[in-house]
């Protein structure tokens, strides 16, 4: 299948790692990967900011991009959330009704990564092989937005060598929410905190999810605790790291 | 009604009942988050009544269905609201009781204290009621020389300690049970020497002392969770009887109900009275529902006044998007579900209504600036959405209030704040590829700043996260070369 990445505005630009993990996994599974060169972001942050007019000319540009390709893929279940539940949405309050329809289109063939494997793909084992200590954050647009389930969990159950431990609390809000986390930078920290205890607790190695956002958020935390305490603490790692790690070649 | 009166409808005016804060939510969540034992306290109680709600929601089997009623019914009667209160006020007043209209808290609270003054009574008691907090009618009896006794055991505890409640099902939810046992000692007038701080001690103290004043009282305030247009009939559900008999032993009952709360039919109720326990209390059903219509001779209050309260509601119902809002049945579910909730509490929300619910209905009761920092006091991790038994989707409410926002702002003021600018660049950059490409670029520059703390707002990130390092490529960077390569 022809899939078009669509990278994210983040994982573009402070991950790029999550980025080319991707397109190995969908190669190594047969799969032709395209990148549209002319895409840039969602506009999730303007809207959940509140500055849905300026959005507007960002969810065209998205929709321009990518309305070309028969399947999109992005790793991030809040950037798809946004595409499927809000660009249409905000394309139809500025009465841009011929945008909303396209939106809608072009929503209902993109997909987040565990998404596109399962109920695409229809691959759960990917071949994988990490043999780490893990646990696995669900992110909260993933879970509650998409739906995602239990699609991440099958993915990295089966991978090789990997010791996947349960995390408590897991659907516990990790305290981002974009600009919450400096908007409210006291409260978004304290659920942080609660989170940062909770993957501690696994013993985890790595903490994997499927957002970078959320991840970037787990693991600046995680990073600043290891520099306050001279103690080493679990490296966080997006879910295409993980699944696009082999014998060979390991994130 | 009146045709001069069209136009844009009002907004609960300031200066009167507790819709606001005094300083913005980060502010007051701030001195909330350092409070340990408010944490504890809040963590305890969300948490084991979270498990119970979850329960006995997972029994049935259609519950999804249940929630889509719920949600189609409320949608259904807030389109003819007009109409269906129109036929409430018919009915109530076939059966002998009086309706009044008041427009706002101010209005209310009047109308209510001249009705206790013309019995001749100095004090009242009062059932829970969320909608009396909302007006802050105790205190507007109370400069009128007229007493307000709360009779829920919550209620009582903040009342006694001059507290604010803090929860809409368990206004005392900051309180544990020997703070509780302390506000007892200190304020109940009839207390036994050697209270104890067990829960069953603590009850018993507060039901002898509530049984006096039931016996003495002559009027009561009490709000309800649901009327019924079809036949006038007011509703309460409780769960410790105090309801009961403040409903049915004064010789006058004053109702005060937001005009939300109206229902067409009996067979409406039906859904509501089976989603509300589960997912107010976590109970199958809760032990008191109290049902009455007008005036019954020899059978209970004599005399019975209905206020049907406006306060922003018209205004709230008047913005398409937001008038979900008006839905809310109060079961308080999405603060129990709440991250933010759970972590500050009520008190941080200014407001009566705190939480999720709370930072969607406030903002549109007061008008959007009133209460500009509630939109903003969520990560909208949608637990409230799923939690919600009649479906409002809080996550989106609050990102299209947050937009409300920012559209007025940028009308109040011709200066645009430095966010305004920042959000622009951002938008100018990213609506084109070339120019996007650039600017990522540019992030490797970043690294010079690595392990420092970043200047306001965003020290907000640096004060307790490390800043990623930027890589030293971009990902768009990578492909392009790879895309060169034979």
């Amino acid at each position: 299948m022809r899939v078009g990445l669509f990278i994210t505005c983040l994982a573009d630009t402070m991950f790029p790692e999550v980025g080319k993990s991707t397109v190995r996994l969908l190669e190594r599974l047969g799969h032709d990967v395209t990148f549209p060169e002319e895409q840039t972001c969602c506009g999730q942050m303007h809207v959940n900011t509140g500055y849905q007019r300026q959005a507007l000319p960002l969810i065209e540009h998205h929709v321009d991009v990518f309305e070309g390709c028969e399947v999109v893929v992005a790793p991030s279940g809040s950037c798809v959330g946004s595409v499927r539940h809000q660009h249409a949405s905000v394309a139809a309050r500025a009465g841009r009704t011929a945008l909303a329809e396209r939106a809608t289109s072009l929503a209902a063939r993109t997909y987040e990564l565990s998404e596109l494997l399962v109920d695409v793909l229809g691959v759960t084992d990917v071949g994988a092989w990490f043999p780490h200590r893990v646990t696995y954050h669900p992110t909260c647009h993933s879970l509650r937005m998409l739906r995602v389930g239990d699609r991440p969990l099958s993915l990295l159950r089966a991978v090789g060598g990997i010791d996947l431990v349960e995390l408590p609390a897991a659907d516990q809000c990790c305290g981002f929410g974009g600009t919450f986390a400096i908007k409210n930078a006291d409260t978004s920290t304290a659920m942080l905190t609660d989170k940062m205890t909770a993957v501690l607790s696994t013993g985890a190695d790595v903490v994997t999810a499927g957002d970078s956002s959320c991840l970037m958020h787990i693991g600046g935390g995680l990073s600043r605790l290891s520099r306050e305490t001279d103690d080493t603490t679990p490296r966080p790692l997006h879910l295409a790291q993980v699944l696009a790690s082999t014998r060979e070649e390991s994130a | 009604m009146n045709p001069v009166d069209l136009g844009m409808p009002m907004v609960a005016p300031r200066g009167v009942g507790r819709l606001r804060g005094d300083e913005s939510f980060p502010a007051a969540a701030r001195v909330a988050l350092a409070d340990e034992q408010l944490r504890r306290n809040l963590g305890h109680a969300t948490s084991t009544i979270r498990a119970k709600r979850l329960a006995v929601v997972s029994e049935l089997d259609d519950w999804e269905q249940l929630r889509r009623a719920g949600e189609t019914i409320k949608a259904a009667t807030m389109a003819r609201l007009d109409e269906h209160l129109v036929r409430l006020e018919q009915a109530v007043m076939a059966r002998g009781g009086v309706v009044h209209w008041a427009r706002d808290a101010a209005a209310a609270n009047r109308i209510v204290t001249e009705l206790v003054r013309a019995t001749g009574c100095d004090e009242v008691v009062k059932v829970k009621s969320m909608a009396t907090q909302e007006i802050g009618l105790n205190e507007a009896l109370a400069d009128a020389g007229i007493a307000a006794y709360e009779t829920d055991l919550a209620e009582l505890i903040v009342q006694f300690a001059d507290d604010r409640p803090s929860h809409i099902l368990v206004p005392a939810i900051h309180r544990n049970r020997s703070e509780i046992r302390d506000i007892f000692r200190e304020h109940m007038p009839d207390v036994p020497a050697d209270l104890t701080d067990d829960p069953k001690a603590l009850a018993e103290a507060a039901r002898l002392h509530l049984r006096a004043k039931f016996l003495s009282a002559r009027v009561a305030v009490s709000g309800a969770n649901f009327a019924i247009a079809d036949t006038g009939t007011l509703l309460v559900v409780e769960s410790e009887g105090n309801g009961r008999m403040c409903l049915t032993l004064p010789e006058t009952l004053i109702t005060v109900m937001g005009i939300e709360k109206v229902l067409p039919s009996w067979e409406d109720l039906d859904v509501f009275l089976q989603l509300l326990p589960r997912s107010s209390t976590g109970e199958r059903m809760n032990p008191y529902t109290s049902a009455w219509t007008g005036v019954t001779p020899g059978d209970g209050p004599q005399v019975f006044h209905l206020v049907l309260l406006d306060n922003g509601r018209t205004a709230t119902l008047a913005d398409e998007v937001g008038r979900s809002a008006l839905h809310c049945i109060r079961c308080s579910a999405c603060l129990n579900v709440c991250p933010v909730y759970e972590r500050v509490g009520g008190h941080a929300y200014g407001s009566v209504y705190p939480g999720p619910i709370g930072a969607v209905l406030s903002p549109q009761l007061t008008g959007v600036e009133d209460n500009a920092s509630l939109p903003y006091a969520s990560s909208l991790c949608g637990a409230c959405f799923d939690a919600c038994p009649v479906r409002i989707d809080i996550p989106e409410l609050l990102v299209h209030l947050r937009a409300r926002h920012v559209e007025e702002r940028g009308k109040e003021h011709r200066v645009p704040s430095a966010e305004q600018v920042a959000m622009a660049a951002a938008a100018w950059t990213m609506a084109d590829g070339r120019r996007f490409a650039r600017a990522g670029r540019a992030a490797r520059l970043m690294r010079f700043v690595r392990g420092r703390r970043l200047p306001p707002p965003l020290s907000g990130w640096t004060g307790s996260r490390d800043v990623p390092e930027p890589p030293q490529q971009t990902f768009r960077d990578w492909w392009r070369d790879r895309d060169g390569q034979p």
